[in-house]
């Protein structure tokens, strides 16, 4: 007999304020943490401190991103930001589609993905031959003014360094990044 | 740091409970102020003068740590007779060009060092001005410029050219008195702070100095953090634990993206990119940028096995290892100069990873100008930022400067991927990096920029694989063969990893960079990371809980250079190797085992004993000495005096920001006189100190982030979480300035600057203190700089206000002490925005010279 | 009523009240708003683990503080109180005369910016529990009560029983909703999310008990560090609500925190019977009774 009314004449909750009011859904409350598939280690992607943060995932979905208890750095500990990571990541404000502004449009239109990838590559090589100097005042550059890059300092160490080596490798020099501003 | 890194300071709280006192000094008082034990209100753009004061204080009153000083510092280096400091000539140093404003460095060198190369020499004045453009003073940041070994030198600090002695001079002048003439800190304050930190520095007893953009968005904030550098020299207080200069960084990989840098004068580790004027093939390189003296005297190696890295096969000692493969340098081509290129139409096209410089870069009105004339723009990014929509709803379009249908730009936004949905590696603000693992796939179009910039990679090259123009060979011949793997065919972070570390002649991962050859057996992309797989395991990986392990916790994560976790730890130990006390013990020479051992991994020669003493002949590593912390500095010592490397002198003197309420009280040298400016009409200045018109800009005022918000807003102003905690952009200003202007808590204030208008809800507080100098009364309006016009909240961007006046090492903006007008009520729309600066232009008489002298 | 075996030497067993036999200690929160750095860490955790939605978008003006008030959807709010030179503005003529007493945080002048965050008390004797009709606040058997959104009917009787406001009622889905210190990550052995998060140890989650201990322990901490102004609101059993499960060290008068003085549960003097009989017999008379009981609690 589970109605709630008998749990309590018959039970020690006589006031039916607590063990003999929970409801079957209360009883069987677990964290989605518990219930997770895996737990990922992960780093805060917000400031330099650096904090740990454990990812857990479910069905193919983070389902909460929380401080990681074993990391000297933050000692499990999130500060707002850090703890918005669930937001950040699964947000409404997230974009998924590729989008193209032609020139002198008014509005954004869809793209998939590899024609946008394709036309990127054309205009790097466009601007970077136009922009080409061998020379500057008589010695050589071996360089391109035609294009530039501004990285954001959330990258990983291993996204500069292939950003670095392309354009370094396409002439460009005018590759900067916050770590400036 | 309360304030903009809560977890972090979790540790400030703990040395507080266990007795430190924690002193704040900063504008405001903030979310660190009410936890600190002193608030010092200071006036924004003052600290050489506040850092100078104290400089002085422990010199006079001999509380600097003799024998720390004597060993580990070039107090006793002895300067040339040309060396002419600011007290002889008026506020500037000797080798000024005033005509060219720039430096030359040749008299600020050591004595019996004359002749000796700094990569500039034997060129003439017009290229060595492109040279020092060029941020070299940045690319020695980790090094130290040239040097002599040997310089001459007195151990009793008694010659009156000796640098200890000059340090004496310099400083005389930044009395208590001057400090509150200068700062706005009353003298008691001020003696206060001298006190605490004196009493808290010697052998038993550390102080430890924290600084973000605070100290360095200045035109001559580099020197800012000298002033720090030579306070803690002074004190002993460099490479020992509870010591040190920390600088607070705001990014999850701000220091990744220095230490492998997408910035334009460097390469991996801190190696200059080429100059035209110096830099011809790989030895004229080498010659102008290596050290005779520690670890940067093996440049070769490091250049080498980069080369070796990046061309592979085509990297030979017959192709000179590909050097020429590598774009030169003439001069300046930061994030600034690059917008004037933009606007000039040279510089056509412009990828924007995770950026949003429309809101987060100073005069973002500029920023978005540039944007409005290229070819294509990228921007990837996880949301519409305002960098992406610029052309639809930025502010120009509504002031009707600009019509979307007349914007040519075509832009491509791209969907990033989150950090949970990639591997790869993160460097921390203590250059350590940590690694995170790839959690989902990305959704949607959603990609890494791994993904993004290989893929690209790969399509250029096979566009270009047909080619036979010399232009297309670097590109032909890169390496660009990393694995890729899943359902979206992503590039294997650690592969890249793996390349960073760097191979041996088999492949093998190395465990160090001492293991670097400059004949090409070797490859490294990233000389400092090398270790970083040694033993080809990830050992940014790692996470051995930190309750496991020693208060160091050296096996979680990994730290450059060879896992040291405090830099210059040689320093914790005298002269003999021997902690400086039981309480300070780090690192210490174990006599019995002929090494180097302690808590952290020594930075130091494992098996140099400190009576070592190198022969007059020795060169690179094995001239540094037992008593040579300092071992990336071409001497192995702390620079008080520094003879090279800085571009605007070799010691930090006081100038007043670019606009300041205030005529230079400690010279008559106003700004820094080698301060970059860009100029260009959308980037006018404003007079400053006594000139006509100042005083309609009578206010100062400075940027800042709140807690609840990150940067430029595109991670936090866009999640409701967070939008909802500061929903809305405010200034804050004192309840005396609010009754001066007739502003009225939570109305509406329009903050005006020689550049632009913006509006922002007001917020009374007494948190912000007017100050009192010399008679006057300076107001100091706070500006958080998180808001745009797109997000969940949405508001006017501080960055708007500021200018392009910049540090001349670091080509920073200086958006931490401007000065402005405010008046209540909300900004004009449309075209009357424009009108009102044009308005306050012509009040205070503004041309395009304004500003721009010396 | 309660039993002598109810009630131990720290006051009413609020989870043996509730007929849960061999319970876990009770389990609730001290916060130390001496050491809190007014982050919100706590706000913004509590939301995204429990889902609690976005509260609008509203700058206030008081201080920092643009939550204002714990509600259906704030279940942690962090206040923020300046206290900088009490004088007229040009009593701060030398620019920094608050400066001088600072390193003695004692000193009346010393400039404070109070920052505490706030949370259902968890109470002993708990009002809002005794009003609810339909049993959907209960108490756990870690001693804290709950709200079970399957049963909550969004009656809101609860709303004006708390002495506190601490809960409300949610426009978006018309429950009641507060607080739940956890319970589901508590069942699992885990810390309820604001707790974890917080950076300064300001939140501190453990058997009441402890956490009792711990407060009196750093109350005369600070006492003797010369903060006298340092002082715990709601750690005493004897006090009108039997004590906080979740309770506080605050450096002023609980009005300045907007916090009751000398908090009384509202429903102390009604025969606990009414509620039992409310419950047991359902249907609309009985919540007729109860409702009128509701608000004359809520009217004392």
């Amino acid at each position: 007999m589970r109605w709630p009314a008998f749990r309590q004449l018959t039970g020690s909750d006589r006031h039916g304020l607590g063990a003999a009011a929970k409801s079957r859904r209360t009883r069987e409350l677990t964290p989605r943490t518990a219930t997770a598939d895996s737990v990922i280690k992960s780093v805060c992607p917000y400031c330099a401190v650096g904090c740990g943060q454990n990812v857990y995932v479910q069905d193919g979905r983070v389902t909460q991103i929380k401080g990681d208890p074993d990391s000297p750095v933050s000692r499990g500990r999130l500060c707002p930001k850090g703890s918005a990571s669930l937001q950040l990541t699964t947000g409404d404000a997230r974009q998924y589609q590729v989008l193209y502004r032609r020139p002198g449009g008014r509005s954004w239109e869809h793209l998939d993905l590899d024609t946008a990838m394709d036309m990127i590559a054309d205009r790097v090589i466009a601007s970077r031959r136009e922009g080409w100097q061998w020379e500057h005042q008589g010695k050589r550059t071996r360089r391109t003014m035609g294009f530039a890059s501004l990285g954001g300092a959330t990258l990983d160490n291993e996204e500069n360094y292939l950003m670095k080596k392309l354009f370094t490798a396409l002439g460009a020099i005018q590759i900067e990044n916050q770590a400036r501003i | 740091m309360a304030e903009a890194h809560p977890v972090g300071f979790q540790w400030v709280m703990e040395a507080k409970a266990r007795g430190a006192t924690l002193i704040h000094v900063d504008p405001r008082f903030s979310r660190t102020s009410a936890m600190a034990d002193l608030h010092v209100p200071i006036r924004a753009g003052s600290d050489i003068a506040f850092l100078g004061g104290l400089v002085r204080y422990v010199l006079e009153n001999e509380r600097y740590f003799r024998e720390y000083v004597l060993n580990y510092t070039n107090a006793p280096v002895i300067l040339t007779e040309e060396f002419a400091d600011t007290e002889d000539l008026n506020g500037v140093f000797s080798g000024l060009d005033r005509e060219r404003r720039a430096y030359d460095f040749k008299t600020w060198r050591y004595q019996g060092e004359e002749g000796w190369a700094d990569g500039a020499d034997g060129i003439g004045p017009e290229e060595l001005l492109q040279v020092r453009q060029a941020a070299r003073g940045e690319v020695h940041g980790s090094g130290g410029a040239a040097a002599h070994p040997v310089p001459d030198t007195d151990p009793t600090l008694q010659h009156p050219r000796c640098v200890f002695q000059v340090l004496k001079r310099h400083f005389a002048r930044y009395t208590p008195e001057m400090v509150a003439q200068v700062t706005g800190v009353p003298e008691h304050v001020f003696r206060q702070v001298a006190e605490l930190i004196t009493q808290n520095s010697g052998p038993d007893k550390t102080t430890a100095f924290v600084y973000s953009v605070g100290w360095t968005q200045h035109t001559v904030g580099v020197q800012y953090i000298r002033t720090a550098a030579i306070l803690q020299s002074l004190l002993g207080n460099m490479g020992r634990p509870g010591g040190g200069i920390m600088a607070l960084r705001g990014h999850a990989s701000i220091q990744g993206s220095t230490d492998i840098p997408t910035l334009f004068d460097l390469l991996p580790g801190y190696l200059p990119m080429p100059h035209v004027h110096s830099n011809d093939d790989l030895d004229t390189y080498v010659a102008a940028e290596k050290t005779d003296k520690g670890f940067k005297a093996n440049t070769r190696e490091y250049l080498v096995s980069l080369l070796k890295a990046w061309w592979g096969e085509a990297a030979t000692a017959d192709s000179d290892f590909c050097y020429d493969y590598l774009p030169r340098l003439t001069g300046s081509h930061g994030t600034y100069d690059t917008v004037l290129e933009q606007i000039n139409g040279n510089c056509r096209g412009y990828f924007l990873f995770g950026q949003n410089p429309a809101v987060g870069s100073a005069n973002a009105r500029m920023q978005r100008l540039g944007m409005a004339n290229l070819d294509w723009l990228v921007v990837r990014d996880m949301v519409l930022i305002e960098s992406a929509t610029f052309w639809q709803n930025g502010p120009e379009i509504e002031t009707g400067e600009l019509r979307t249908e007349d914007i040519r730009t075509e832009v491509f936004f791209l969907p990033a991927a989150a950090h949970t949905e990639k591997n790869g590696s993160f460097t921390n603000t203590q250059r350590m990096l940590q690694w995170h693992h790839q959690a989902v796939e990305p959704a949607g179009d959603a990609r890494s920029d791994l993904w993004f910039t290989y893929h690209l990679g790969s399509r250029i090259q096979a566009k270009l694989a047909a080619s036979s123009d010399e232009m297309d060979e670097p590109v032909q011949q890169l390496t660009w063969d990393y694995p890729v793997a899943g359902p979206l065919d992503e590039p294997d972070a650690e592969a890249v990893l793996t390349e960073i570390n760097g191979r041996d002649r088999r492949g093998r991962p190395l465990s160090s960079y001492t293991q670097l050859k400059s004949d090409g057996s070797t490859t490294c992309g990233c000389w400092i990371y090398c270790g970083a797989r040694a033993g080809g395991v990830n050992q940014t990986a790692r996470r051995k809980p930190g309750r496991e392990q020693s208060w160091v916790a050296p096996e979680w994560g990994w730290a450059w250079p060879a896992n040291r976790r405090i830099l210059y730890n040689r320093a914790s130990a005298d002269p003999d190797g021997r902690p400086w006390s039981d309480r300070k013990a780090l690192v210490w020479w174990d006599a019995d085992k002929g090494k180097w051992t302690g808590h952290d991994v020594p930075d130091f020669i494992a098996d140099r004993p400190p009576s070592y003493r190198p022969p007059d002949d020795a060169r690179g590593v094995d001239a540094i000495s037992g008593i040579d912390p300092f071992v990336m500095q071409s001497d192995g010592k702390a620079w008080l005096f520094a003879p090279a490397g800085l571009v605007d002198g070799p010691l930090p003197a006081h100038y007043e920001p670019q606009e300041s309420p205030l005529s230079n009280p400690l010279y008559a040298q106003q700004h820094n006189p080698v301060r970059q400016i860009l100029e260009h009409p959308e980037d006018r200045f404003e007079p400053s100190g006594s000139q006509p018109g100042s005083e309609v800009f009578p206010y100062v005022t400075t940027t800042y982030r709140l807690t609840e918000h990150h940067t430029a807003g595109g991670m936090s102003r866009f999640l409701p979480y967070l939008a909802e905690l500061q929903p809305a952009m405010f200034c804050e200003v004192s309840p005396e300035l609010a009754a001066e202007r007739g502003l009225e808590h939570m109305g509406w204030a329009t903050i005006v600057t020689a550049r632009a208008a913006i509006e922002a809800r007001v917020m009374v507080t007494r948190r912000m203190t007017p100050l009192s100098l010399d008679g006057r009364r300076i107001h100091q309006i706070g500006l958080p700089w998180h808001w745009g016009p797109n997000g969940y909240t949405t508001g006017d961007a501080a960055n708007e206000l500021a200018h392009m006046s910049l540090d001349p090492n670091v080509h920073i903006q200086e958006v931490k002490a401007m000065t402005c007008d405010i008046r209540p009520g909300r900004r004009p729309r449309g075209p009357e925005l424009r009108d009102l600066v044009r308005q306050y232009q012509q009040r205070a008489g503004i041309t395009g010279q304004t500003g721009t002298e010396l | 009523m309660s039993t002598a075996a109810d009630v131990t030497a720290a006051g009413l067993d609020p989870a043996a009240l509730a007929g849960y036999e061999g319970h876990p200690p009770r389990m609730g929160f001290f916060t130390d708003t001496s050491v809190c750095i007014g982050c919100k860490a706590c706000e913004v955790a509590c939301k995204e683990w429990n889902s609690v939605p976005e509260d609008g978008l509203q700058l206030t003006g008081m201080s920092y503080d643009n939550s204002v008030s714990l509600n259906a959807s704030t279940w942690r709010h962090v206040a923020f109180i300046e206290q900088i030179g009490h004088g007229p503005p040009d009593a701060t003529a030398d620019g920094a005369h608050s400066v001088d007493g600072a390193v003695d945080a004692a000193q009346p002048d010393a400039p404070r910016w109070l920052m505490a965050s706030d949370v259902c008390k968890h109470c002993t004797e708990a009002a809002c529990l005794d009003v609810c009709p339909t049993g959907a606040l209960i108490r756990t058997e870690f001693g804290t009560v709950v709200v079970q959104d399957d049963i909550c009917n969004g009656c809101g009787y609860c709303v004006p029983a708390c002495p506190f406001g601490v809960i409300g009622r949610r426009e978006s889905d018309g429950g009641a909703h507060k607080c739940t210190l956890c319970y589901d990550r508590l069942g699992d052995g885990l810390t309820p999310a604001c707790a974890k998060a917080c950076p300064t140890e300001s939140i501190q989650f453990g058997p009441v008990d402890e956490l009792r201990e711990r407060a009196q322990q750093r109350v005369s901490e600070l006492h003797e560090n010369g903060t006298d102004s340092a002082r715990l609101y709601l750690q005493d059993p004897g006090d009108g609500i039997g004590g906080g499960g979740a309770f506080f060290l605050l450096l002023d008068e609980p009005e300045v925190y907007g916090l009751p003085p000398d908090p009384v549960v509202t429903t102390r003097d009604l025969p606990r019977m009414w509620r039992h009989v409310a419950t047991a017999a359902g249907g609309l008379a009985a919540t007729a009774v109860a409702a009128c009981l509701g608000w004359r609690g809520s009217q004392r």
